[in-house]
């Protein structure tokens, strides 16, 4: 009996890399505090997790060869622009102290998908050891 | 996609507030460096700031989807020197004083310039942390099932 790493994992790997994707933009955004005209973007977790237990739970109909890839953002559940509540009079509406929170908060999420991951790679471990 | 990203762009925004700072300590140090004409006059510098697209340096020559590509930094588009009026004194007993008497003084406005000092080196820890907390997040995934 095989082991499906899929099914063994669940959505971690996928909450995992949507996480790390969301940790550049807001990157970007923080890099970009100080250009005239930029307006600061974030991804909406939610839709980007439903699209993915929606993938997960369905039998991959999106692919129709064994080589294609499925990528983590579909342009449509995809990038939005911030809503700042000051922006700048140079049109930049990156608000440091929310990237930043907003930032932390995503470190910390990672975190917790890590623990996740961790103890399901514990899990099976301990199962082949017949611990 | 990777961690790796988020070292460039948090790289590129030190990159950038390094050349601003570096800017304003040019602006500060020469703002009492005197003229005998116009042309001759230091004018405050300014670096602009634009955002990096991945697309710009990749292979992709179309133009850039904002929906999908989520940026990659920051860079400065060049330096420019200020419009501002200089500021002439008269002030004949100057060694640099021309004919009619009148010394040039930059267009330098120092107040202007120490609060560009200080967001350019609050921007640059802020630039400093991301890099931190993505180190941490890249080592911790080095430890993935120990």
């Amino acid at each position: 009996m095989a082991i499906s790493f899929d099914n063994a994992l669940g959505i971690h790997p996928q909450a995992m890399g949507v996480r790390v994707q969301r940790a550049e933009i807001i990157a970007n955004n923080l890099a970009n505090s100080d250009t005239p005209g930029f307006k600061a973007r974030d991804i909406d977790f939610k839709a980007v997790l439903n699209a993915e237990s929606d993938r997960l739970s369905s039998v991959g109909l999106d692919k129709t060869d064994d080589k294609h890839l499925d990528g983590l953002l579909s342009p449509d559940q995809g990038l939005k622009f911030r809503n700042p509540h000051q922006p700048a009079i140079d049109g930049n509406t990156v608000e440091t102290q929310v990237e930043n929170s907003e930032y932390m908060q995503n470190a910390m999420q990672y975190q917790a998908t890590f623990q996740f991951l961790n103890s399901k790679f514990k899990g099976l471990t301990g199962a082949i050891k017949g611990e | 996609m990777s961690l790796g990203n988020v070292f460039d762009i948090a790289g590129t925004g030190m990159m950038a507030q390094s050349i601003r700072l570096n800017t304003t300590a040019s602006n500060i140090a020469n703002a009492e460096t005197v003229s005998s004409s116009i042309d001759e006059t230091y004018r405050a510098r300014h670096p602009v700031f634009s955002q990096i697209h991945k697309d710009e340096m990749g292979y992709k020559f179309e133009g850039v989807d904002v929906n999908e590509d989520i940026g990659n930094g920051v860079h400065v588009m060049g330096v420019v020197e200020s419009d501002a009026p200089l500021e002439a004194r008269y002030n004949p007993e100057h060694p640099m004083a021309d004919e009619e008497g009148y010394v040039y003084y930059p267009n330098v406005n120092v107040v202007e310039e120490m609060a560009n000092m200080i967001s350019a080196s609050r921007s640059y820890q802020t630039n400093v942390d991301i890099m931190n907390t993505a180190k941490t997040m890249m080592q911790q995934i080095l430890t993935l099932g120990k």
